[in-house]
């Protein structure tokens, strides 16, 4: 075992004979089951890649980005105005989510700190960034779909953005408290307002780390599907320029082509399933790249 | 000297006037963060509001039997939530029966026995499997690892345990089709790894390097070390940790969808198709009203209750952890 990893400095040292059986026993267990449960997690990651690329690549192809979803039964079709409708709700969304959460991160790290209500929003935001996805879904329909009569593009943004928000406050926060706090005074001292100071001296110092906090935020949205269910719903066809009835998306697309009997359909999932996977690991490497070299600045 | 004296007490007026420096455009952007905060808080009560306000109805018509009747009968207006409270139950202790150990495993691997090449790597690719969204977790359940399991786990221990008493129930597959709640509880455990893995790992990290060599200094092995140093001082962070994967296990909804089998069927075996609160919803909400969309508004609520109270306790036992 030793060999095999001389890198490693906190190994234990090499086993003398006088360890008892069961000692060693127990401590050769612990390695092989450790080293399996690393390589289990690695081998799902590649059978998923696997999978989607071997299912997902034979759909590709111009019509897959031009034609729009084809109804039950006909030949052919494309993604287009699924993928259309999902960057479309997914920018609404961020669009909302990013001031409201940049601003809410700043009230956590720069007016509010250490109170007590700083404290109890920390806490119910942290609980907003794991609460159920459905849930926000079943929110949304109640807010909006029900009293506006119809699904529409507006609630699934504004279930997105619900979604995103607590990811941008959260990295936004981390982000400002990395700063150092002699820069503030600094510019405190110079005789700027708070609001100057946090403008052009705090943010500024953290734009790498909030940025990320928005691209995780993107990446967590861009492949959220349970939220769309009742809000965006689907719709096989080009939706309506103002977002009103059911605006097609990418995940609900997937969900009901996938299960569907018709080999075009689930063609048409499978590719759309490889694009949004790609787009989302792509999005978490570059914002854990950003994140690191922020860090280590 | 008067002239003095003014050129002073003019000075110190506009020193005052810079004391509040900034004016409108100071106290808006503080009214803006203010805002941006409490709509976090705004939003959380909206969630609960409105979720009790659409399952009041059937609360109001069942009454407690909703929570302990299995009944869930549209054409007769019958619905109670046992089915789906238990599935969403067993699916998540199942998920964390294998999920845990799964997590813990790669956390010790990570910071004991990686080489140190291969960390970040390694770390990086338990990470991603974070990102990849449900829907894809649940299209790999189905169409990738659940003929696999039906093949290679329900048939055989299906035939083993026949006809053996208690085993022989909660082990036996009535129909060897790979789904059910052992399959939805399997892929589950694989969507918490990430989470328990990555939160167990930094606080491993964080223990001291002298509390270990010392460990190993005195001959310890690498067992006793993580079972003697390393674990007791890690521990509450690791119960918080498993709490917040217990959390999100209890609350997925799309993978769940494709594995489960969405029956409405209180089975005692793990093989059997079942179904989960999520499930229920994301598969009837579109189509239901009146007393349907009542109901499954309720199994929202009893949801919402469950998850909040187990996160909060997480929250408070790991308190600061990574963003996930």
């Amino acid at each position: 075992m030793d060999a095999a990893n001389p890198l490693a400095t906190t190994a234990a040292p090499a086993r003398v004979s006088r360890v008892r059986s069961g000692r060693r026993i127990a401590d050769r267990a612990l390695i092989l089951a450790s080293t399996i449960a690393t390589l289990v997690g690695i081998v799902v990651l590649g059978s998923i890649l696997f999978m989607l690329v071997v299912e997902g690549i034979q759909g590709f192809s111009p019509t897959l980005f031009t034609a729009p979803t084809p109804g039950p039964g006909s030949e052919g079709g494309g993604i287009a105005n699924a993928i259309l409708g999902s960057l479309v709700m997914t920018l609404l969304a961020i669009l909302v989510a990013t001031p409201v959460g940049v601003m809410a991160g700043t009230f956590l790290a720069e007016y509010g700190r250490n109170s007590k209500v700083a404290d109890v929003i920390r806490f119910l935001n942290d609980i907003l960034l794991s609460a159920p996805s459905i849930l926000i879904g079943l929110f949304v329909y109640t807010l909006m779909v029900r009293p506006m009569g119809s699904y529409s593009g507006w609630a699934g943004a504004v279930a997105l953005a619900i979604i995103a928000t607590p990811v941008i406050v959260r990295t936004t926060e981390d982000m400002l408290r990395l700063v150092p706090s002699t820069l503030r005074e600094a510019g405190a001292a110079l005789g700027a307002p708070p609001s100057i100071v946090i403008k052009s001296i705090t943010w500024r110092g953290a734009s790498a780390g909030i940025v990320t906090g928005i691209i995780l935020a993107l990446a967590r949205i861009a492949g959220e599907t349970a939220p769309l269910l009742f809000t965006a719903l689907n719709n096989n066809s080009w939706f309506a320029p103002n977002l009103m009835g059911g605006v097609p998306n990418l995940p609900v697309m997937i969900y009901q082509f996938a299960l569907s009997p018709y080999a075009n359909w689930q063609q048409l999932a499978w590719a759309g399933a490889l694009l949004i996977t790609v787009t989302i690991l792509a999005l978490s490497i570059v914002a854990r790249f950003v994140i690191k070299t922020e860090r280590s600045r | 000297m008067a002239a003095l004296t003014d050129q002073i007490a003019l000075t110190r007026d506009r020193a005052s006037a810079r004391k509040t420096p900034g004016g409108l455009g100071d106290s808006l952007f503080r009214a803006a963060s203010y805002g941006a905060a409490f709509l976090v808080l705004l939003v959380l009560a909206g969630i609960l509001a409105s979720i009790a306000y659409g399952a009041w109805p059937a609360f109001q018509q069942f009454g407690f039997g909703f929570i302990t009747s299995t009944v869930w009968n549209i054409g007769q207006e019958q619905y109670g939530g046992l089915v789906a409270i238990v599935g969403t139950l067993a699916s998540a202790v199942l998920a964390l029966l294998i999920g845990v150990p799964l997590s813990l495993g790669i956390a010790i691997y990570l910071t004991q026995l990686c080489p140190g090449w291969a960390r970040k790597p390694v770390s990086m690719t338990i990470e991603l499997l974070a990102s990849v969204p449900s829907i894809i977790y649940g299209m790999w359940g189905l169409f990738v690892f659940a003929p696999l399991f039906a093949r290679f786990v329900q048939v055989p221990v299906s035939n083993l345990v026949e006809g053996m008493p208690i085993v022989g129930t909660l082990f036996y597959a009535r129909v060897p089709s790979g789904v059910g709640i052992l399959t939805a509880g399997i892929i589950l455990a694989i969507m918490i790894v990430p989470f328990v893995a990555s939160i167990t790992r930094d606080m491993l990290d964080q223990i001291p390097t002298v509390l270990r060599e010392s460990a190993y200094g005195i001959g310890c092995t690498t067992w006793e070390v993580v079972r003697h140093v390393l674990v007791p001082q890690a521990s509450v962070s690791i119960i918080g940790a498993i709490m917040l994967g217990l959390g999100r296990a209890l609350g997925e909804t799309m993978a769940v969808t494709f594995v489960i089998g969405n029956a409405n069927r209180l089975s005692g075996s793990v093989f059997d198709p079942g179904s989960t609160i999520a499930s229920r919803i994301a598969n009837e909400f579109n189509e239901a009203d009146g007393l349907q969309l009542n109901s499954l508004m309720a199994l929202g609520c009893i949801l919402f209750v469950i998850t909040f109270f187990v996160l909060i306790i997480a929250r408070l036992l790991t308190r600061r952890a990574k963003v996930a």
